[in-house]
């Protein structure tokens, strides 16, 4: 989805979904709770300073990221593994397709990455008749689907299970089936042989580590330590902004991650790889890889107050306690990201101007910034953009608002205007204005008013009825 | 894409020159517990049940043999190579290397060590290397571990204040904290995803 324009039917047409209404509310619900469970004072005491900690870690590393990627290089070589260096997507899926050919690989197996579908490697790599399979459960529900994933998270969390009876029936041939412990086991079955069968398996990346040339991942199913383990080859993909400079600053991330996250104290497997299987290893790959991506990444480092945004460790929580996210749910923003997070990292990857609307499609409460593990500043960050729009929109909106300027600044001319607008404002329906005076019915105003609820002005004044009392 | 070309995009955006040395990092943070044995396994036990996984202590090396012994007779079971499963004589297969991944794949059970435990978060820690591998604690559908206490630690902290750099040990480090599970359909909780979705801890005393 993209545009220009907010998507307003589409809009309306999630929040009258009152099925999707309920399965986004139910499951945001959750994992708040969930995650209040688990960083109150009680249960951490540090938790605080432990956000605190992040937030510094992840600014000294940004603000000196050559130099930690470069630290990262050489540990990874160090270990027998590559970097390879790739600007936009393009670049990656031409070294994994020139890999598979060199190789003889035809079956891909992947586990749960933000950072392919940004750039759409599936996609890209099936269109050179390379089959790529989602193994994580929600993103293979969506692989057969066709869709992309709904929460940073919880990728399915609109899907119900009578849809994936529906999905797994039809696609994958097996009895329809509406018992999720039934349908979780279809998809072991299905997908284990896909792993013992692949050449190379790709996973996304939580954190690379510079000290220890390190990829780190976090998971609940075992479908990456899968996907990094059973194929011969390993490719992790992660953008540049994944670098943190010791494994020791894992103590404060990963009790963060998994908590903001899912609720949970740590998930259930955490797996530090570094390098190819080692000389006495019994498994593990021959090949291992780390695809560093720019992808537009290297702009927003060049805005210092901007940068920030690129600390964000995708636990989600910013989704699940967003006013907005949860109403308009997740297929409604432009972009891989949704919610506050993609409020704030789309519009700087492909310039303001490419959808104006989304930095003004938030309520600037502050929950998003209250439980972010690392402290970024979002609302602060969603005006700064929203000042970005402004200074770029050509004429109508800034003369608007000129106008209206001038206007307050003149009392008499002011209540004038209000007169007339009282009197000739049109009824509207229930106290709610839908059309506008006849002399202000231009098209730009008119649309301005179609996304916005104003109430039919009273027939009399403030002034005026001052005036009548005395 | 040229790897000077995207290091050289990142050092104009953040106005530094090729091989300028960072500020010093802010000091490494951890949080520490003491905690005495008995306080790690009342809080490794609760933790790991809590996730429904299962924990047994022994007070010797035979009991723990013979409750091991006892899981898996009559199933297919395979052992990593962990020196301490061969000492305490555990009743399951040592796979070859040639057939190594076959059995794993057919195994009911995995038995394994572990290198570490976490008292806070009910998690083993499996380095891999000579003794112990990957797909033993992963392929089969239940995983049993065995360790004696003198492996239990407090928690990630310890872990990493022990292990600064598992790297320079491992190409594979990970962190095994309750079985395998997934919520991603009507947020209903299944176990047993891609990996075990049973796990029982033994913990041997001496």
């Amino acid at each position: 989805m993209s545009g220009a324009f907010i998507p307003v039917d589409r809009l309306r047409g999630t929040i009258a979904d009152s099925r999707l209404q309920s399965a986004i509310y139910t499951a945001t619900g959750r994992l708040i709770e969930k995650r209040a469970s688990v960083v109150s004072p009680e249960a951490l005491p540090d938790y605080q300073d432990l956000r605190e900690q992040a937030h510094r870690v992840k600014r000294h590393t940004l603000e000196n990221l050559d130099h930690y990627l470069e630290q990262l290089e050489a540990n990874v070589a160090a270990h027998g593994g590559r970097i390879v260096w790739c600007d936009n997507g393009k670049e990656v899926a031409d070294f994994v397709l020139g890999l598979a050919r060199q190789r003889g690989a035809n079956l891909i197996v992947k586990s749960k990455s933000m950072t392919t579908e940004e750039i759409d490697l599936n996609e890209r790599l099936e269109h050179h008749h390379l089959e790529a399979v989602e193994t994580d459960l929600g993103e293979y529900i969506l692989q057969l689907a066709h869709e992309h994933p709904y929460h940073i998270v919880a990728p399915a969390l609109h899907k119900t299970r009578h849809e994936v009876a529906e999905l797994f029936s039809d696609r994958l041939g097996v009895q329809h089936d509406v018992v999720i412990e039934n349908q979780t086991l279809t998809a072991r079955r299905v997908l284990r042989e896909k792993f013992l069968a692949a050449g190379i398996g790709i996973t996304g990346a939580n954190f690379l580590v510079a000290d220890s040339g390190a990829v780190v991942i976090v998971e609940n199913e075992g479908n990456a330590r899968l996907t990094s383990s059973a194929p011969p080859i390993h490719i992790a993909i992660a953008g540049i902004e994944k670098l943190i400079p010791r494994a020791q600053d894992l103590a404060v991330f990963l009790k963060l991650l998994g908590r903001s996250a899912t609720g949970q104290p740590l998930t259930v497997y955490t797996s530090f790889l570094s390098g190819p299987r080692r000389p006495g290893e019994l498994d593990g790959p021959d090949e291992f890889y780390v695809v560093l991506l720019d992808n537009g990444r290297s702009k927003l480092l060049a805005d210092a107050a901007k940068r920030e945004s690129l600390s964000c460790i995708r636990c989600g929580a910013c989704l699940n306690h967003c006013p907005v996210y949860r109403k308009i749910g997740g297929h409604n923003y432009p972009g891989t990201y949704s919610g506050p997070i993609g409020a704030i990292i789309t519009p700087q990857y492909r310039g303001v101007m490419a959808h104006p609307w989304l930095p003004f499609a938030s309520s600037l409460c502050g929950a998003c910034a209250e439980v972010c593990p690392v402290k970024i500043d979002i609302p602060r960050l969603l005006l700064d953009l929203r000042s970005e729009v402004v200074r770029e929109r050509s004429g109508i909106e800034r003369v608007a608002f000129r106008a209206f300027a001038w206007l307050a600044a003149h009392p008499r001319v002011y209540s004038f205007v209000t007169a007339m607008a009282a009197r000739f404002a049109p009824r509207g329906e229930n106290g709610w204005l839908r059309r506008l005076p006849f002399f202000a019915r231009f098209a730009a105003l008119e649309k301005w008013l179609s996304q916005r609820e104003l109430p039919v002005p009273a027939r009399q004044s403030f002034r005026q009825y001052w005036r009548s009392r005395s | 894409m040229n790897r000077e070309v995207m290091l050289q995009k990142v050092r104009t955006a953040l106005g530094r020159k090729p091989g300028e040395a960072p500020g010093s990092p802010p000091p490494v943070y951890f949080s520490r517990t003491d905690r005495t044995v008995e306080q790690r396994i009342v809080a490794f036990t609760g933790a790991l049940e809590a996730l429904s996984g299962h924990v047994v202590r022994c007070y010797s090396r035979e009991a723990a043999r013979d409750t091991v012994n006892a899981m898996i007779a009559g199933k297919h079971a395979i052992a990593s190579r962990s020196s301490f499963l061969h000492e305490l004589q555990i009743a399951a297969e040592v796979p070859e290397a040639a057939s190594y991944r076959e059995a794993c794949a057919s195994a009911e059970f995995g038995i394994t060590s572990a290198d570490y435990a976490l008292a806070d978060t009910g998690t083993l820690v499996v380095l891999c290397g000579a003794e112990e591998s990957r797909l033993v604690s992963l392929l089969p559908p239940k995983h049993i571990a065995v360790l004696t206490l003198s492996r239990l630690i407090d928690s990630l902290d310890d872990l990493l204040a022990r292990v600064p750099r598992a790297a320079d040990i491992t190409s594979s480090m990970v962190l095994i904290t309750g079985p395998s599970r997934t919520a991603d359909i009507e947020q209903i909780l299944v176990r047993g995803v891609h990996g075990p979705g049973e796990i029982t801890v033994v913990l041997v005393d001496a």
